[in-house]
């Protein structure tokens, strides 16, 4: 295991107009941690996590990430080919609607094959291998390939995107409530996917949700966010257990045993 | 009994929890003062008082799952001794995954995963090759008469007494230096509660450091090699 953090945030800051969406947030994370985000609508999750990954650029503060190489990268400061290869490879984001991040109008299929491709996969039967085999890894019936992800329910699609996401095997993923818009019976399923993938693949996560118990599910750390701070951070199940700040303790004593 | 050369697992110097809270006003709910607490490798200590005295409590705060409010919470992992009170998520989560294993009173189930899995996973986190993880939960499982066809279902389903004998049958998987068993014999029956009861003592015997809170005073008798009265550490409200 690296001792050198993969994702390093420092003084963290991004103001829309008058509001302070993030304000001065730094935390460290290491190799096959997930951190989950909570906090109500509006506290500032999906800036945070939309900064993190180079999405818009902060008004202060850094981002470092340690690349493959071992070197380390403030993500601000990488040329825009350099960020759009991390973005391809590295990096995977998922987003709350599947719509954000899958491709409309092409196939299941080439909607993972894309991102094999953008990586300088070639060889047609491999790259169609690869994708039927992750398709099959997230539970999406293969027979479906050919379909356009439209025709499938929200949690298929959901899927497809992870798939597309994973299958370049990067090394930190971003998700902005995965399991958002879907009925209950179809986010456990989902929940029990994501969680069997990141420990599989050891993978380096920020989750973004304003649901404890998916936070309790798949998160090792938690960052309680409020007004565009962090009002309490820790292990898990010490934050939900043992909440120390007033909010936390609002925030866990309004769900049912989280 | 115990061996005094055998090292010190768990060491606890001047913890207090008080627990304060917020949407009552701010009221401050004392629970623990000043315990100081230290468990050996082979034994096994009791925690007895009345309910609500703090014995869950205090096993919390041994797991790193409530963050005491003084004092510190020595736990010897590999050889060495780590301060939970002061130590990072990322390294209380490696000191549960090698060293310290928790029975809670309560199954927390996962939705989808399988009996048998649930089971095998804390092997599975130190690396162990699945085929041996599963050997070892069927075992566990058979043991506890957890009835064969029931290892491919998930445990929410089952009733309290089977998902308990689930939890005791991950919490044993792993042979942990040092367990926490929070009433694991609660809601059992008597060939059950004897199983666990030979359990624990084997764990004892091949050198963990065992805490537990024992309703059941036969299991108690059975199990324990000296109590801790909590009474004595009780913070005056
Ligand atoms: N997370 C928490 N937040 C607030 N108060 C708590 C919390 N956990 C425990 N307490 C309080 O601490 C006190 C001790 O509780 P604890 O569960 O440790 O008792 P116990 O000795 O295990 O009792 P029992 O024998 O009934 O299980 C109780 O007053 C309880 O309400
Ligand atoms: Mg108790």
């Amino acid at each position: 295991m690296n001792d050198t953090p993969l994702l390093q945030v420092e003084g963290l800051s991004k103001r829309f107009g008058r509001i302070a969406a993030c304000d001065d947030i730094g935390f460290d994370l290491h190799d096959g941690e997930v951190l989950g985000i909570v906090g109500e609508s509006g506290s500032g999750k999906t800036t945070l996590l939309r900064c993190l990954s180079a999405l818009i650029a902060p008004d202060r503060g850094t981002v470092r990430y340690r690349m493959r190489d071992g070197s380390r990268r403030d993500v601000f400061a990488l040329s825009e080919p350099e960020r759009r290869l991390l973005m391809r490879t590295d990096w995977g984001f998922v987003h709350q609607n599947p719509r954000d991040g899958l491709r409309a109008h092409v196939s299941a299929g080439a909607n993972v094959a894309e991102r094999l491709m953008a990586v300088g996969a070639r060889h047609y039967g491999e790259i169609r291998e690869r994708a039927t085999d992750w398709l099959a890894r997230v539970e999406v019936d293969t027979a479906r390939i050919d379909d356009a992800p439209r025709t499938f329910s929200g949690g298929m699609q959901q899927r497809v995107q992870i798939a597309r996401n994973l299958v370049t095997h990067p090394r930190l993923v971003f998700m902005d409530e995965p399991t958002g818009g879907l009925d209950v019976s179809v986010q456990a399923r989902l929940l029990d996917l994501l969680r069997g993938l990141t420990a599989d693949l050891g993978l380096s996560a920020v989750i973004v949700t304003h649901d404890l118990a998916v936070a309790r599910l798949l998160s090792h750390r938690l960052m309680v966010m409020r007004g565009g701070q962090v009002v309490e951070a820790g292990l898990t199940d010490q934050v939900l257990d043992d909440p120390q700040h007033p909010y936390t303790q609002l925030l866990v004593n309004s769900v049912l045993q989280p | 009994m115990t061996d005094p050369t055998f090292p010190t697992m768990i060491d606890l110097a001047g913890v207090s929890k008080a627990f304060t809270l917020h949407a009552q006003g701010g009221v401050r709910l004392p629970v623990l003062d000043r315990v100081d607490f230290a468990v050996r490798a082979g034994e096994c200590v009791a925690l007895v008082g009345p309910s609500g005295a703090g014995k869950s409590t205090l096993m919390r705060l041994v797991y790193g799952n409530y963050r005491c409010t003084t004092g510190s919470i020595g736990i010897r992992h590999d050889d060495e001794v780590i301060d939970l009170a002061a130590a990072s998520p990322r390294t209380i989560l490696a000191i549960r995954r090698r060293t310290l294993g928790y029975v809670s009173q309560f199954l927390r189930v996962v939705p989808r995963v399988p009996t048998l899995e649930v089971v095998a996973e804390p092997l599975r986190m130190l690396g162990v090759d699945k085929a041996e993880a599963v050997d070892r939960a069927r075992i566990l499982l058979a043991r506890l008469r957890v009835p064969e066809r029931m290892w491919s279902l998930p445990p929410a389903t089952f009733s309290g007494g089977e998902q308990q004998r689930v939890n005791v049958a991950r919490g044993f998987a792993a042979d942990y230096p040092i367990l926490l068993l929070d009433e694991p014999t609660a809601s059992l029956d008597a060939a059950n509660r004897d199983t666990v009861v030979a359990l624990i003592n084997e764990a004892r015997e091949r050198g963990a450091a065992i805490v537990g809170i024992f309703h059941d005073a036969a299991v108690r008798e059975a199990v324990a090699t000296r109590t801790f009265d909590i009474e004595g550490v009780r913070a005056a409200a």
